[in-house]
C-alpha cells in the first residue's frame, strides 16, 4: 500500500466529485436545490462515451455531455422556477430521469471497447517537488489540471464580481434582488444549467478519464449523492469542497487498497483475512452522505452552516417571506 | 442654491408626478378602482387607508412592479411608460419596502451596489461605491459604515441602508411604505428629521402609513384611500386627526377606548425568572419575572425580535421552559402541555393567527370548538353533537359579529379581521382567568382594532388577568395598566401607565435604561 499512489488517485477520483459538488454548490447558491445531480452525471458519461465512440473525438464527447446534462438540467428549472413545483421532489424525479435516459440509449455501449480519452501529462518542474509533485503533477489527465483552476476561478467569481455578487443575492433574498432590477428567474435558470453542465462533465470524467468505459448505473455509483452531501459540509465553499472531494477520492481508494495486503502496520490485515469487512468500508462514504443529508435536512442546523437563506425556495414576486 | 433644478445628490428634480385614472383588477378584487393620485418636488404626501385599502397595490403600480388595468402616469407633465422596477429607478423613483430588501449576509456597499453596472466591468467596484456612499451619507446626515454587513445593524440603521440605496441610483421621489412599523420612537423622530431634510432639498416623498398621528406630524398633503377607491386629498393643515379617520373607515370611530376603573385583585399569572431558547438557539428570555394580577392588562412594550414571541410561548406551554417557573394561580404549571393550560381556563391569542390560532381549512364552526371539541355537550362517547355545535358557533357569531355567510364557511375565506374575531370569539367566551394577546390587532383595519380592544377592556372588567404583547406603542398606552418593556429577552423596568410616556418608553425599548445614563 502505497500512500502517494492512494492520494495520486484520490486527486484523479476526487476530479469527478469536485466537478460535481462545485455545480451542485453553484446552483444552490442561486436558491435551487437540485437533487439530480446522480442522473446528470449519467447522462454526462453515458453521452460523453457515446460520442467519443461514434466520433473517435474525446472533446466531442466531452462537450456533448455538458451539453446534454445542462439541457436535461433544464427540465428541472422549468418544473421548480417557472411552475413552482417541490424542489426536492423534482430533483429526486431528475435523478430517475436521467438513470433512465442514460441506461436506454447506453443499451450495448459497454460493449464497445476502447475509445480514444482525454490526454494525460506531468507538469514539467512542478512534478519535480517532493510528496506534492508526484501527488498532483505526476501522469494526470488534463481534467485533473482544469479542475486545479475552477476552484480559485468559482471562489473569486463569487466573491469579487458583479454577476457573483448578484448570485449571492438571488439566493440570499430574492424579493431584494428583484427589487434592484436583477432578474431572479433567468439568474436561477442559468445556474441551474451552468451545474448541469458540471455534473455532465463529472461524468464525462468518469468514462473518458478516471474509469473509461460505460458500465451502466455503476459508472457513477451514487458519487452524485456524495456531490450533494459534500455541498453541506463544504458548507457552501468551493475551496472547501475541493478539499472534501479530493479527501473523498482518496478515501476511495484507500479502502481499494487496504484489502491488499495480509499484512497491516504489523498485524494480520483483518480487511485481508474478512472480506467482508470491506463491504463495510466502502459503505462508508454513503453512510456519511445519509448523515450529511439528514444533519442538513435540518433547517435550523442549515442556516447556520451558512446555506443560502432562500435555498429551495421558489420565488413569486409580490409573496411574502423569501 | 447652485442649481435649482437639481437636487444635492446631483440628480435632477421631480417636480410633479401623477397617477391618472389607475385601475388595478386582481381575480375577485378590484384592488385599486380609478384612482388619481400626485406628488410634487418638495412635499411629504401621504396616503392613508386601512389594510387592504390599495395603497401598496398603488404604489406597487408606480414602482413598476404590477401593471395597471387602466390608467396613465405623468412625469413632469410627459406620459411615463414604467414596466419594470429597472424602468421606475431609472425615472428617478426610489421605494422603501415595508420588508427591507436587503441581503443580511452582504455589507451595505454590496447591497448598494446590487443591480448596477461596474465601472470595471466584471469586476466589483465596491471602493468606488463606499466612497459615493460616504458622499451621500454626508449630504443627508445618514451615518452609516459601507463596510458593515447588514446583520449587524439595528433596523434603523437598515433604513438608512434602504434610503442611501435609492439615492444611490438617483431617487428624487421617494415611496416609502409604512417605514415606521419596525421603529422605535426615537428612530422614527430621527427618519423625519431625515425626511424634512429631503424635502427641503426638493424631493418629492410619498409616505404610507396608517398611523394617523405620525401622517399630521410629517406630511403636507394627504390622500385617504378607502376600498380601492380615493375618498380625497387635503393639505394637513386643513384637516384633523377625527376627520382622517372617518374618511378612512367610513364612519364615525371612537378613538381610545374609555378603560373604566378596574378593582386589581390577586395575581393570577406569576413568572419566575423564566428562561427559554429561541428558534435559532441563541438565549430567547433570560429570567423573566412578572406578575399578572386578576382585572389588570400588563403590556409588553418592545421592538419585534426581544423575545416577545418566547415569551407568549412559553407561558402557553408552546416552548420549553429551561429555567425559572410559571404560576397560573399560585400552581406550578412549568411546562404543561397546552391542553392542562386550557383544562385552567387560560386562554391565547397567537401572534400567527392563520398559523397557531386556527386550523385554515376547517369551518368557522369547527375552529370555534377547538379548544373544546372532545368534551360534553360538543361531543359525546366520541361523536361530535353537530346540532350542539352549530347553536354554539351560531351563537358566537351574533355575539362576536364575525362577518361570513354561514358558519359552514371555511376559516381561510374570511377577511383578516374575521379571523381574528373567530379566534377571539373562541377564546374569550370560555371566562377565562388570564388572557394572553399577542399582537390582537396587527394587520386589522381600524374598525377590527376598535372592536378587539373594546372586548379585552369587556374581559378586564370581568375581571380576567391580561398579558397584552404588542409592538404598537399606541396600543400598549391606549389598553395598559402597566406597561412592562422588553429587551433582548428581558424586562428592562415595568412603569405604572401614567409614568410611561412614548419617550421613556423608546429608551427602554432601545436597551437603555435611563439610571444607567444619569
Amino acid at each position: 500500500m502505497d500512500f502517494i499512489i492512494i492520494f495520486q488517485a484520490g486527486v484523479a477520483t476526487g476530479t469527478v466529485l469536485l466537478f460535481a459538488t462545485i455545480g451542485e454548490l453553484l446552483t444552490e447558491r442561486s436558491g435551487v436545490l437540485n437533487l439530480g445531480v446522480e442522473g446528470m452525471m449519467l447522462i454526462g458519461a453515458m453521452t460523453g462515451f457515446s460520442v467519443t465512440v461514434a466520433t473517435g473525438n474525446p472533446w466531442l464527447g466531452l462537450l456533448a455531455a455538458m451539453l446534454f446534462a445542462g439541457l436535461v438540467s433544464q427540465i428541472h428549472a422549468l418544473i421548480t422556477i417557472t411552475l413552482h413545483a417541490d424542489q426536492v421532489v423534482s430533483g429526486l424525479a431528475l435523478t430517475f430521469l436521467g438513470t433512465g435516459i442514460s441506461l436506454v440509449l447506453g443499451e450495448g455501449l459497454s460493449k464497445a471497447g476502447t475509445v480514444a480519452l482525454l490526454p494525460s501529462f506531468s507538469v514539467p518542474l512542478l512534478s519535480q517537488i517532493p510528496i506534492l509533485g508526484p501527488v498532483f503533477f505526476t501522469r494526470q489527465s488534463i481534467l485533473v489540471y482544469i479542475g486545479y483552476f475552477l476552484v480559485p476561478v468559482t471562489w473569486y467569481f463569487i466573491n469579487r464580481t458583479r454577476p457573483g455578487l448578484h448570485l449571492r443575492a438571488v439566493g440570499e433574498y430574492p424579493a431584494a434582488a428583484d427589487a434592484l432590477g436583477i432578474n431572479v428567474h433567468g439568474m436561477r435558470y442559468l445556474y441551474v444549467f451552468i451545474g448541469g453542465m458540471l455534473a455532465g462533465l463529472a461524468g464525462a470524467t468518469i468514462s473518458l478519464a478516471v474509469a473509461p468505459g460505460w458500465f451502466s448505473e455503476l459508472t457513477t455509483a451514487g458519487q452524485g449523492w456524495i456531490a450533494v452531501g459534500l455541498v453541506i459540509f463544504a458548507q457552501w465553499d468551493p475551496v472547501r469542497a475541493a478539499v472534501g472531494s479530493y479527501a473523498f477520492g482518496a478515501l476511495r481508494r484507500l479502502i481499494l487498497d487496504i484489502q491488499g495486503p495480509t499484512v497491516l502496520f504489523g498485524f494480520a490485515n483483518p480487511f485481508y483475512y474478512n472480506p467482508y469487512w470491506g463491504f463495510f468500508l466502502q459503505m462508508l462514504p454513503y453512510a456519511f452522505t445519509v448523515i450529511v443529508l439528514v444533519i442538513g435536512s435540518r433547517e435550523a442546523i442549515r442556516k447556520r452552516l451558512g446555506s443560502p437563506a432562500a435555498l429551495g425556495n421558489t420565488y413569486i414576486r409580490g409573496e411574502r417571506g423569501l | 442654491m447652485i442649481d435649482s433644478n437639481r437636487l444635492p445628490s446631483g440628480q435632477p428634480r421631480i417636480e410633479s408626478l401623477e397617477m391618472r385614472g389607475v385601475s388595478k383588477r386582481f381575480p375577485g378584487v378590484l384592488a385599486n378602482d380609478r384612482v388619481d393620485f400626485d406628488v410634487r418636488s418638495g412635499e411629504v404626501h401621504a396616503l392613508l387607508g386601512e389594510n387592504g385599502a390599495g395603497k401598496s397595490t398603488l404604489m406597487k403600480i408606480l414602482y413598476g412592479l404590477y401593471h395597471p388595468d387602466e390608467g396613465e402616469i405623468l412625469l413632469n407633465g410627459q406620459p411615463a411608460t414604467i414596466a419594470s422596477p429597472t424602468d421606475s429607478i431609472n425615472l428617478g423613483i426610489g421605494m422603501i419596502h415595508q420588508h427591507f430588501m436587503l441581503v443580511q449576509t452582504l455589507t451595505v456597499a454590496e447591497n448598494v451596489a446590487l443591480g448596477l453596472p461596474s465601472s470595471r466591468g466584471l469586476l466589483t467596484d465596491l471602493d468606488k461605491v463606499s466612497k459615493r456612499i460616504l458622499e451621500l451619507a454626508d449630504i443627508y446626515g445618514l451615518r452609516i459604515d459601507p463596510s458593515a454587513y447588514i446583520w449587524q445593524l439595528s433596523v434603523g440603521q437598515q433604513q438608512r441602508v434602504e434610503i442611501i440605496k435609492a439615492l444611490y441610483r438617483g431617487a428624487a421621489l421617494l415611496i416609502l411604505d409604512e417605514p415606521t412599523a419596525v421603529l422605535t420612537p426615537q428612530e422614527v423622530d430621527e427618519l423625519f428629521v431625515i425626511m424634512r431634510q429631503m424635502t427641503r432639498d426638493g424631493h418629492a416623498l410619498i409616505f404610507i402609513s396608517h398611523k394617523l398621528h405620525e401622517v399630521v406630524e410629517i406630511s403636507n398633503r394627504v390622500s385617504v384611500l378607502r376600498d380601492g377607491r380615493k375618498i380625497g386629498t387635503k393639505m394637513i393643515s386643513e384637516t384633523t386627526k377625527q376627520d382622517l379617520a372617518n374618511w378612512m373607515v367610513g364612519r364615525e370611530v371612537g378613538f381610545v377606548p374609555d378603560r373604566g376603573l378596574v378593582q386589581r385583585g390577586e395575581a393570577r399569572l406569576t413568572l419566575e425568572a423564566v428562561s427559554c431558547g429561541s428558534d435559532r438557539g441563541t438565549p430567547g428570555l433570560r429570567g423573566v419575572s412578572l406578575d399578572i394580577f386578576s382585572g389588570e392588562i400588563l403590556g409588553i412594550a418592545g421592538v419585534s425580535g426581544n423575545g416577545q414571541r418566547e415569551l407568549a410561548e412559553s407561558i402557553t406551554g408552546l416552548r420549553k421552559v429551561t429555567g425559572g417557573r410559571v404560576r397560573l394561580e399560585g400552581q406550578d404549571v412549568t411546562n404543561f402541555l397546552p391542553g392542562e393550560l386550557t383544562e385552567r381556563r387560560l386562554s391565547y391569542i397567537p401572534e400567527e393567527r392563520m398559523r397557531d390560532g386556527m386550523i385554515k381549512d376547517f369551518s368557522v364552526a369547527e375552529n370555534m370548538i377547538l379548544r373544546e371539541h372532545h368534551k360534553m355537550p360538543y361531543s359525546r362517547a366520541g361523536f361530535l353533537n353537530l346540532g350542539e355545535i352549530a347553536r354554539h358557533s351560531q351563537a358566537l357569531i351574533q355575539k362576536f359579529q364575525v362577518k361570513t355567510p354561514s358558519q359552514e364557511t371555511l376559516a381561510k375565506n374570511l377577511s383578516g379581521g374575521n379571523i381574528q374575531k373567530v379566534v377571539i370569539a373562541r377564546e374569550l367566551s370560555r371566562s377565562p382567568r388570564v388572557i394572553i394577546a399577542a399582537q390582537p390587532t396587527r394587520g386589522l383595519d381600524i374598525g377590527a382594532t376598535e372592536y378587539v380592544r373594546q372586548q379585552l377592556i369587556e374581559q378586564r372588567k370581568a375581571g380576567a388577568a391580561i398579558l397584552l404583547i404588542s409592538e404598537d406603542l399606541d396600543e400598549i398606552l391606549a389598553l395598559s395598566d402597566r406597561i412592562a418593556v422588553i429587551y433582548e429577552g428581558q424586562v428592562m423596568d415595568i412603569l405604572p401607565r401614567e409614568a410611561a410616556t412614548p419617550e421613556k418608553l423608546g429608551l427602554l425599548m432601545a436597551g437603555v435604561k435611563e439610571d444607567a445614563v444619569a
